[in-house]
């Protein structure tokens, strides 16, 4: 069976995290965004290894996914701190970076 | 095939919840119902470890993480869009239709038969696994240890950022 539906299908996830990355306000949507983003990429990779026959797609999502790890729980650590000091979840609220 | 289109469909719905649900927490649950039904194209895919992991670590640890955090911050909160500007909503709704626009043609024209495949490599079944592991400790045992720091450091922020004071 051809890959390309499966190249297809993680081109619609990454959009969609794309897509909720760009719209969402609150801190912790985005960084579930970010994860759907994370998944598309990983089906791409995932989908070569097996056509490709080779395990290096498969050894990469698996380093992907400590990433994600260590930026979860970084992240969330960050969120905490933010919702801490700000008393907000909102992106908008949290924009003195921005000057 | 028709497992692909099935598991396909719920991946991508939940998706679509994900960035449409008002609510983090059922976010993060349909998250969860994506994840899982991307585990399960892997298994379509002759992935059975990365199925594996992808349930145990994703849709486990880390899912987890994620709901305890929203827990503790704020259950039910919906940050309603409606206050803020709009128009950026839409905004980004067209260009991640764009994204998908350039994305799609390109996959589409791709010629994978140029690509050259190692057809005699890969048995299916446990073998796959055992390979995964001989790749990584004996091909990609740098990179391998560069994460065990990488979580070190991320441990440690964590800790710091925990901290009361900041």
């Amino acid at each position: 069976m051809s890959i390309l539906p499966y190249l297809v299908l993680s081109a619609l996830l990454f959009t969609v995290g794309t897509i909720g990355v760009i719209v969402k306000k609150n801190i912790i949507a985005i960084f579930l965004c970010i994860e759907l983003m994370l998944n598309g990429a990983n089906l791409s990779f995932v989908a070569f290894s097996s056509y490709l026959n080779q395990v290096h797609g498969q050894v990469f999502v698996f380093f992907v996914m400590v990433v994600a790890a260590a930026e979860a729980a970084v992240g969330l650590a960050i969120t905490i701190a933010i919702y801490r000091n700000r008393n907000t979840l909102s992106v908008d609220d949290a924009d003195i970076m921005k000057w | 095939m028709m497992l692909f289109y099935l598991l396909g469909t719920i991946a991508l719905a939940a998706a679509v919840n994900v960035v449409a649900q008002r609510r983090v927490f059922y976010s993060a649950l349909f998250l969860i119902i994506c994840l899982c039904a991307l585990s399960g194209l892997y298994m379509l895919l002759q992935a059975p470890f990365i199925a594996a992991v992808q349930v145990i670590v994703y849709a486990g640890a880390i899912m987890v993480l994620f709901l305890f955090v929203i827990m503790l911050l704020d259950p039910f909160s919906a940050v309603p869009l409606s206050e803020k500007k709009r128009y950026l909503g839409y905004l980004g709704i067209a260009m991640g239709t764009a994204t998908l626009v350039l994305l799609v043609p390109f996959l589409l024209s791709y010629d994978l038969s140029r690509v050259p495949r190692n057809v005699t490599g890969m048995a299916a079944g446990t073998g796959i696994t055992r390979r995964i592991g001989e790749t990584i400790f004996k091909e990609y045992l740098l990179p391998f240890e560069v994460t065990s720091v990488l979580i070190l450091v991320a441990i440690i922020g964590a800790v710091i950022l925990g901290k009361k004071k900041i």
